[in-house]
């Protein structure tokens, strides 16, 4: 009986478990700490960014252009700039990402070839921007003759992002079932029809997002266009859409950016904090895009 | 018995072969795409720096092994890319200091510490850490880091080594979080349960199992998130001050590589020795990075075979 009484609860906590609980209850919390510390400069830059720049802050911003050398007015010749760019060098770099990616997925056997040009594809993606810049300046501007233009500039943008086109197709096309290829095959279908009907609608979606997220990154790079195409100021109309040719230099929103924080004197604080929170919504509602096109379609996938 | 195709039939098939042939050269060409670039890329910065090499009044040992750069220096040209070399590895050797620990423990608090709702916004508020352009994070340093930095440290200017370093770290974590993570999530359940069936706590697991586990995906995270402090030109540039020495302390400001092409190749001449030596810099980045990245890519595939 008096054994029994010693004992109590038998399911009390021992001296070592509170010990290991009290312990693994500091990791967790530790951890957390570290969590928040990520986010807690974020959302602090992103504040102080957006007091700094209310001032500036007007719809008109989007489409004046710059005034009194460029310490007023809005931002329109870079955001056109930024456009051009953008498009040009995605409409380069898709078709022929997407069928890299497709030669990867769908051709290539595991052969030590494929190998090779992973490797390149890998590679290729952790180029440096600046050496970027630098194949463009040696490649496009000078050795294909295309001088300092809105073409060199978008060519090299298109080189930068095409491994993570090609790497991102990839994982669409890896998506898309085996037995949707092989249903289709057995109806007589070759190769290319299968992929057409089949294997690309598929994939879409996918390839979408990847296509669509490149579009940001490719919004915010300035160093490969630093000494390819991209010029400090160039005179447009307010809202003229068609303002550059292709073998012009333009402007571009990051390198305006860059411009106004580093390179012009006295300019007010406001003009260069406003211009990287419209650099900085342009590339959070592309990224939003992408987002919402990866979660609808997974909502609405037919396998 | 086989039908005898008719004309409109025969034009089809002839039709369909020949576009089919068309296309799948195209598929075929665009899957080298990457190797020719990298080739070309290797090539055309070599071919714009080689001849420098071959300039009596350079010396390779002066470039590798001296500080003075002097690039533009009226009496004697001078192109020591030492304090360059030193300036790279100081801010990315800082800024690993900062991300590594911070980035292992968030990775490992998003895999294993918390689920649903707080793990989808922590994931969402990464990305977009990820997104923002490096101009903008130059921006940051040169603005709102450095007036935090002259409040705080005893720095007479905020644009320095720290402040570089601080803005790295911050743009680096990205790729080192996810990729991390990864790396714990593709330990196999089994190894989990396994621990977890012999009473392991979550810490336990994760210090005894997950990361001796994830050892080769985790190397590899904070490999290529090297590459991309090493690689990173904008914020740099604009954050860390831009003199050429070797710094003596966290608040010395430093040039970087990256930087150093960033600023001085809009005044270089085509074609000049300045022009020149600046693609031979380029050059040094490229196999830097290229060293870096086919180490990560041996780990991860190492990693992939072994398990």
């Amino acid at each position: 009986m008096k054994i029994q009484a010693d004992v109590g609860n038998p399911f009390r906590e021992t001296p070592a478990g509170a010990h290991q609980r009290r312990f693994e209850t500091g990791i967790r919390r530790a951890l957390a700490m570290l969590t928040v510390l990520l986010i807690l400069p974020l959302v602090a830059i992103l504040g102080h960014l957006l007091i700094e720049a209310w001032p500036a802050l007007r719809w008109s911003l989007l489409w004046e252009s710059p005034r009194n050398g460029m310490k007023d007015g809005g931002l329109w010749p870079a955001l056109v700039g930024t456009l051009y760019l953008v498009g040009l060098s995605l409409a380069a770099a898709t078709p022929v990402g997407v069928a890299a990616a497709v030669y990867l997925h769908e051709y290539a056997r595991d052969s030590w070839l494929n190998r090779v040009i992973q490797m390149a594809v890998i590679n290729l993606a952790g180029v440096p921007s600046i050496v970027h810049a630098l194949f463009g300046l040696g490649a496009f501007v000078y050795a294909a003759r295309l001088g300092y233009s809105v073409l060199a500039a978008s060519l090299t943008l298109a080189v930068m992002t095409l491994p993570v086109i090609i790497t991102s197709t990839r994982e669409a096309l890896a998506a898309v079932p085996m037995s949707f290829r092989e249903a289709c095959w057995n109806v007589g279908a070759t190769r290319w029809q299968t992929l057409r009907a089949v294997v690309l609608p598929n994939a879409l979606p996918g390839i979408l997002t990847g296509v669509i997220l490149q579009v940001s990154r490719a919004a915010g790079e300035t160093a490969p266009i630093l000494f390819t195409g991209a010029v400090f100021y160039k005179s447009v109309q307010s809202g003229d859409i068609f303002a550059y040719r292709l073998d012009e230099q333009c402007m571009a929103l990051a390198m305006h950016l860059y411009t106004l924080a580093t390179q012009v004197p006295g300019v007010r604080p406001a003009l260069p904090a406003a211009t990287a929170i419209t650099l900085l919504g342009v590339v959070v509602f592309v990224n939003a895009a992408a987002i919402l096109v990866r979660t609808r379609t997974r909502s609405h996938r037919r396998w | 018995m086989k039908p005898i195709p008719d004309g409109a039939t025969r034009w089809r098939t002839w039709w369909v072969r020949s576009t089919e042939g068309v296309i799948e050269l195209w598929i075929r060409v665009c899957g080298f795409s990457s190797v020719i670039l990298v080739a070309a890329i290797l090539f055309f910065i070599f071919r714009e720096a080689f001849p420098v090499l071959r300039q009596p009044d350079f010396s390779m040992a002066e470039f590798l092994g001296s500080v003075e750069w002097y690039p533009t220096s009226v009496q004697r040209v001078r192109f020591g890319a030492l304090g360059l070399m030193v300036g790279t590895a100081a801010v990315t050797g800082v800024s690993l200091l900062l991300s590594v620990p911070a980035g292992l423990g968030a990775a490992i608090f998003l895999s294993e510490f918390c689920q649903g709702r707080t793990r989808e916004v922590l994931k969402v508020v990464i990305e977009l850490l990820a997104a923002i352009p490096s101009v903008v994070w130059g921006f940051v340093g040169l603005t709102v880091m450095s007036r935090v930095l002259v409040w705080a440290t005893p720095a007479a200017v905020g644009v320095n080594l720290l402040n570089g370093a601080l803005i790295l770290a911050l743009m680096s974590l990205p790729v080192i979080v996810s990729l991390a993570e990864d790396a714990l999530r593709a330990v196999p359940d089994a190894h989990r349960e396994a621990a977890e069936a012999l009473g392991a706590t979550r810490w336990q697991l994760t210090w005894r199992v997950l990361l001796p586990g994830a050892r080769r995906g985790i190397l590899a995270a904070v490999l290529l998130g090297t590459g991309r402090a090493v690689g990173e030109t904008m914020a740099v540039l604009m954050a860390t001050g831009n003199a050429v020495n070797i710094p003596t302390s966290l608040f010395d400001p430093v040039r970087t590589l990256t930087a150093n092409i960033a600023a001085e190749l809009g005044e270089a001449p085509a074609g000049s020795d300045h022009y020149r030596v600046l693609f031979l810099t380029g050059v040094l980045l490229f196999g830097i990075t290229l060293v870096i990245n086919l180490l990560a890519e041996r780990l991860v595939r190492g990693g992939a075979k072994s398990r």
